[in-house]
């Protein structure tokens, strides 16, 4: 007897995309600009995960350029709480360890300030310190000089100076003229170079630096070096480093101080920005004013189609086609925007980070999440005003104009 | 290829050769619960057989069009029952009632309501959209129909594009791609002019001869004049319901 034998038939997928899609096709500009709310809160949230990860990227390649193979032995401090002093022979030592391929190091001069003539009141030291410096010390901190040239054999022996990149333009010196001068513990230096930035050991750079010879000659200096930088074979860098305190003072191997600059800088990186959270935060705001603008649209939409309600309902359509109709829509109108605003935050991730020379990296937790976050939103705006549109009576939705 | 315009003769006739019933409507009333109440049918019998084309005429508020909700199941009545090919309406569910509406009624209207971004074609292939038939089989469908209502060559174009009269061809297409048992029109001349009115009542004239069953609402006696069978309606009551006569006496009682 019955009729349905035949069954009820659901709406294949293929004609639900395309029942849902209506209203997004023939109200475009609509469709648009409410889509346009979810799109930039995506964005957001794309970009700021984006380029966060870009710069984490950017800057793990760069400490990978630099080498991490760099270790610094440098004073500790003594029992009672002095500060220790490495023995002059511990660069020796260090370089007679197998896989050590580079020794180099410096000494602070703590008693001796530069300024940039004797008119300078001395209280503006400018942070400034004095360090003698071995032969090769850019080579081994993985910097080179920007101006002039480094210290050799013979200019070590002079007093003359070389300027770390912040303590030249703090001495307010950005380039190298015969006769240039310093005035660095009572007595002129003469600068010869300037040295780029030193990512790894930015104590080099606000240092004024002399050769060995010269600062114990001029400057007083008693021969102890302060830290000694070592270049080791990269996978033998954890063995040389278990070694390098004893090596440099064998007598009182706890007053050393061994480090790896790389170890400081990955932690850094990995290091989320507090900004983050606010842009992130603002991110869903947006997404929220979106959902309030989808929900907003569809709510109106279902008014204004009463009458094509109505007529599917007469051509055989259930209340439950009409609520998934209209929720499919507002999770369409939701995804499109979603999809925008993935492909907005990552193509500005891109263009960002090309022009920083980082790798782009839009991680999947972004940009899935973000389209995830869309299409849900779109679920929720969508579920008021489909229910509503289902329990429109086909009646009044055709006959009340 | 046959035009869906036609209904398979078992869909009219039982295999014993008897008249089949395409609705049955039994002591059916409507009351709305409104302040007052207001009755709009009141004890309604009616009977529609196949191949049928009856006319439901009366004045406005005579409950012409609550029986067509009650009739195309888009509202349940009061009291009393409907049966729409046999089948008891009063108790289904809103999927079974649609799925009844999808396959077995087609509804034509005053307003057209064509969706006017999409081309003739696919507003008529709609029509078949909840019945559960493929987008391709519906196109070819919606052409056949379309071809039935001598629309063949107007395919694509949208609805914006027709004058009245062939936007209610394309309606009508739309309601008989389905092969209905039976197509409740509403006013269906109400939007045109007369003469255009003519050509829609000719069609169904047409449509009916070659199979299908047709109930037309109308306040219009000189429609209703042209219909074999003719039912007035008063007060939510039938007052007259048989064949028209030939030569009418236009001294309709509602009209002054």
């Amino acid at each position: 007897m019955t009729i349905f034998d035949a069954g009820f038939r659901r709406l294949r997928v293929i004609d639900l995309a395309r029942v849902a899609s209506v209203g997004l096709r023939t109200r475009k500009l609509r469709a648009g600009l409410s889509a346009l709310g979810i799109a930039i809160g995506v964005a957001a949230i794309v970009a700021v995960l984006g380029l966060s990860s870009s710069s984490q990227a950017g800057l793990l390649a760069e400490i990978d350029r630099l080498g991490t193979n760099l270790l610094t032995v440098s004073t500790g401090q003594t029992i009672t709480g002095d500060t220790a002093k490495l023995p002059t022979a511990a660069p020796g030592m260090i370089s007679r360890v197998g896989p050590v391929t580079t020794v180099e190091q410096v000494g602070v001069l703590d008693k001796v300030r530069a300024y940039r003539s004797p008119l300078i009141p001395t209280v503006n030291s400018n942070a400034i310190s004095v360090q003698a410096a071995s032969l090769h010390l850019p080579r081994a901190v993985t910097t080179s000089i920007a101006q002039g040239r480094f210290l050799n054999a013979a200019t070590a022996r002079y007093p003359v100076a070389v300027l770390g990149a912040a303590a030249a333009s703090r001495l307010g010196i950005d380039r190298i003229y015969p006769g240039e001068r310093i005035w660095v513990g009572g007595q002129w230096f003469y600068v010869i170079g300037i040295l780029h930035p030193a990512t790894l050991a930015p104590e080099i750079d606000s240092a004024v630096l002399v050769g060995f010879p010269s600062a114990a000659r001029y400057l007083g200096f008693d021969g102890h070096p302060t830290t000694v930088y070592i270049r080791a074979a990269t996978d033998r860098v954890d063995a040389v480093r278990s070694v390098l305190a004893p090596t440099a003072n064998p007598e009182n191997p706890s007053e050393v101080t061994v480090s790896r600059p790389s170890d400081v800088l990955v932690a850094r990186a990995k290091a989320k920005s507090a900004l983050n959270g606010l842009f992130l935060g603002l991110g869903a705001v947006s997404l929220l004013v979106g959902a309030v603008g989808v929900a907003n649209i569809m709510v109106i939409s279902v008014l204004e189609r009463r009458s094509e309600i109505g007529l599917r309902r007469a051509l055989g359509a259930a209340k439950g086609q009409i609520r998934v109709q209209f929720l499919s829509e507002a999770i369409l109108l939701a995804a499109l925007g979603g999809a925008i605003g993935v492909a907005a935050g990552a193509a500005s991730t891109a263009i960002y980070a090309s022009t920083k020379h980082w790798a782009v990296v839009v991680p999947t937790l972004a940009w899935a999440g973000g389209l995830a976050a869309a299409v849900l939103i779109g679920a929720i705006a969508g579920l008021l005003p489909a229910v509503r549109a289902a329990r429109m009576s086909p009646t009044e939705a055709l006959w009340t104009v | 290829m046959t035009t869906n315009a036609t209904l398979p003769t078992t869909d009219r006739l039982t295999a014993q050769g008897t008249p089949r019933r395409v609705l049955e409507l039994r002591a059916v009333s409507k009351i709305y619960p409104s302040q007052p109440p207001v009755t709009a049918l009141r004890g309604i019998d009616l009977t529609v057989t196949a191949g049928e084309l009856v006319a439901i005429v009366g004045p406005s508020g005579s409950g012409k069009t609550t029986l067509l909700h009650v009739m195309g199941t888009l509202d349940r009545p009061t009291a009393g029952s409907v049966r729409v090919t046999g089948v008891d309406a009063s108790d289904m569910t809103d999927r079974e009632l649609a799925w009844l509406r999808a396959t077995r009624i087609g509804f034509v209207f005053q307003q057209f309501f064509l969706a006017e971004h999409a081309t003739v074609l696919d507003n008529v292939a709609d029509g078949l959209l909840y019945a559960g038939v493929a987008y391709h089989e519906r196109r070819e469908q919606a052409a056949a129909a379309l071809t039935a209502v001598e629309l063949g060559d107007r395919l694509y174009a949208r609805p914006t594009q027709l004058s009245g009269g062939q936007r209610q061809r394309v309606a009508i297409a739309r309601a008989l791609v389905g092969e209905p048992a039976i197509v409740l029109a509403d006013e269906p001349t109400g939007n045109l002019d007369r003469a255009t009115g003519q050509a829609i009542l000719s069609l169904l004239d047409q449509l009916n001869s070659s199979g299908t069953t047709i109930l037309v609402i109308t306040h219009d006696r000189d429609i209703a004049g042209r219909m074999p069978r003719r039912v007035e309606m008063l007060d939510g009551r039938i007052v007259a319901d048989g064949a028209t006569k030939a030569a009418s006496p236009i001294d309709g009682w509602w009209l002054e």
